[in-house]
């Protein structure tokens, strides 16, 4: 469903990503982990086609992004759904009229049909009182699942999460990981997460992807990732000062 | 680049009239009081100053022509520019410049949607609109400001304040002031919806984007006054 082949980009001087290969096979759901600043954000950028690689080509559901045209772009577009760090909501729209507003401008479903799909999402989420709030009205954690109602509404394939945890307390995080996951049991999406909730993660995808010095350094199941020989992998999963975070035993039937 | 792409995108459609409403009654209607009271000083200011200067060449008489010509040519047209730029414009390269470093702007490109439709061509059409309406205003409460100095502080008599007046003032006078105050609108819209829609990440960023835009269009408004006085008069 996504493949990418020896992808770089870079900044100035600074080569962010320096050769990044990775596959994600449809219905696949994928943790993207690696240090703060390491080009993860970026890499999901690249995916979408907000920004353009230098070098390096990249498959989403079989079209080259780079070659797209603006048209073909936009098309490619409404199949996947993005997960913004921040939710991306708009601040002077309610939260009902967030997540009608991609099936309002991209759809001809009247106002009942969408208002019926609407509201179905917020059940989903667990916000169906929080129709008529404000963006600054909500928490952390509110705001996420928004996004994520708004981002689903449009049934997307594929769906992209840039770290949608950053900021919420443990307890908060833990539930919207544990939403994501059960969404994507019951839909069968999929997907890529940025995160650095380890080993939380670990609990809802198939695969983990370690990003580090601008390439992909492993791709494994979150148990073969925890066992894996490579210290700089060990160093991030395992980190010697926190102890093993590897505690995957409580949950090693769902992966 | 931009403007020509804002401008393709506001003359084809669909054409977003709730937000282009929404965004004139902002940057029209809420301007209305600030434009009222700077219409108004500035009336009685060139009153107060051209009244002697007239009455030492025997000319006061011609208080009204110099009130109402200075107000529809030059001062109208500019200081509501300017005034709109720092209230208005401000406020719109700062909301964009938000909804950049928020990724409200990449939200919309993913959903497949134009940001320059939905979050600048809304902006550069109102500001188009309102701006000959908010010139008008000035223009007309800055002759009455004039008024209020001319006959009811110094003693000129009304009816050769208005007299003289429609005496001296023509249509192209006044059709000259709409064209800069259309050109200005334009001007507003594209500087401050260009600086907010490339604002760097960060409060930073925005605070730069909000600067840059308020300076950049009012030095731009009075280079382009020099250029369109040329052209239109």
């Amino acid at each position: 469903m996504i493949r990418v082949e020896n992808l770089w980009k870079s900044f100035g001087n600074q080569e962010v990503l320096q050769g990044v290969s990775f596959e994600v096979q449809a219905g696949e759901f994928v943790a993207l982990i690696g240090s703060s600043g390491g080009g993860k954000s970026l890499l999901l950028k690249l995916l979408v086609g907000l920004l353009k690689p230098d070098r390096g080509r990249i498959w989403v559901a079989g079209k080259d992004v780079a070659a797209l045209s603006r048209r073909e772009l936009e098309l490619l577009r409404s199949r996947i759904g993005f997960v913004f760090q921040g939710g991306a909501l708009f601040d002077s729209m309610t939260v009902y009229d967030n997540v009608a507003f991609p099936l309002r401008e991209k759809t001809s479903l009247g106002e009942k049909e969408i208002y019926r799909k609407v509201m179905r999402e917020l059940e989903l989420v667990g916000l169906r009182d929080a129709a008529r709030k404000y963006p600054a009205q909500l928490s952390g954690g509110m705001l996420k699942r928004v996004a994520l109602a708004r981002t689903l509404v449009r049934d997307p394939e594929i769906v992209l999460f840039d770290e949608p945890t950053t900021g919420l307390d443990p307890v908060v995080s833990r539930a919207v990981l544990d939403l994501f996951g059960a969404v994507h049991q019951r839909l069968k999406l999929t997907g890529i997460l940025v995160s650095h909730e380890i080993p939380r993660i670990f609990e809802i995808v198939q695969k983990v992807a370690m990003l580090h010095e601008g390439r992909i350094v492993a791709v494994e199941p979150p148990d073969r990732l925890c066992a894996s020989p490579e210290p700089v992998v060990q160093e991030f999963v395992n980190g010697k000062s926190a102890g093993n975070n590897c505690h995957l035993e409580g949950v090693a039937g769902l992966i | 680049m931009f403007l020509g792409q804002t401008l393709l995108d506001t003359l084809t459609p669909p054409v977003q009239g709730e937000r282009v409403l929404r965004q004139t009654w902002f940057i029209g209607w809420k301007s209305m009081l600030v434009i009222a009271l700077t219409g108004t000083f500035t009336g009685m200011v060139v009153a107060l100053q051209g009244f002697p200067t007239l009455r030492r060449v025997g000319s006061e008489a011609l208080l009204g022509p110099m009130v109402s010509l200075s107000l529809i040519r030059e001062l109208g047209p500019v200081l509501t520019a300017l005034m709109v730029t720092g209230r208005a414009g401000s406020a719109i390269a700062a909301e964009i410049g938000i909804m950049r470093t928020t990724e409200q702007i990449d939200a919309l490109e993913l959903m497949g949607l134009n940001p320059l439709r939905y979050v600048v061509v809304p902006n550069v059409l109102a500001s188009i609109l309102a701006l000959p309406v908010l010139t008008v205003v000035f223009d007309v409460i800055g002759i009455f400001g004039g008024y209020l100095v001319g006959v009811r502080l110094l003693g000129l008599s009304g009816g050769t304040y208005f007299g003289e007046m429609s005496n001296y003032v023509e249509l192209k006078d006044i059709w000259g002031g709409i064209y800069k105050a259309l050109t200005f609108g334009l001007l507003i819209g594209w500087v401050c919806c260009y600086k907010g829609y490339h604002s760097r990440f960060g409060a930073e960023g925005v605070s730069a984007a909000t600067t840059q835009a308020v300076v950049n269009a009012s030095v731009l408004i009075l280079v382009c006054d020099y250029f369109v006085t040329t052209v239109v008069y």
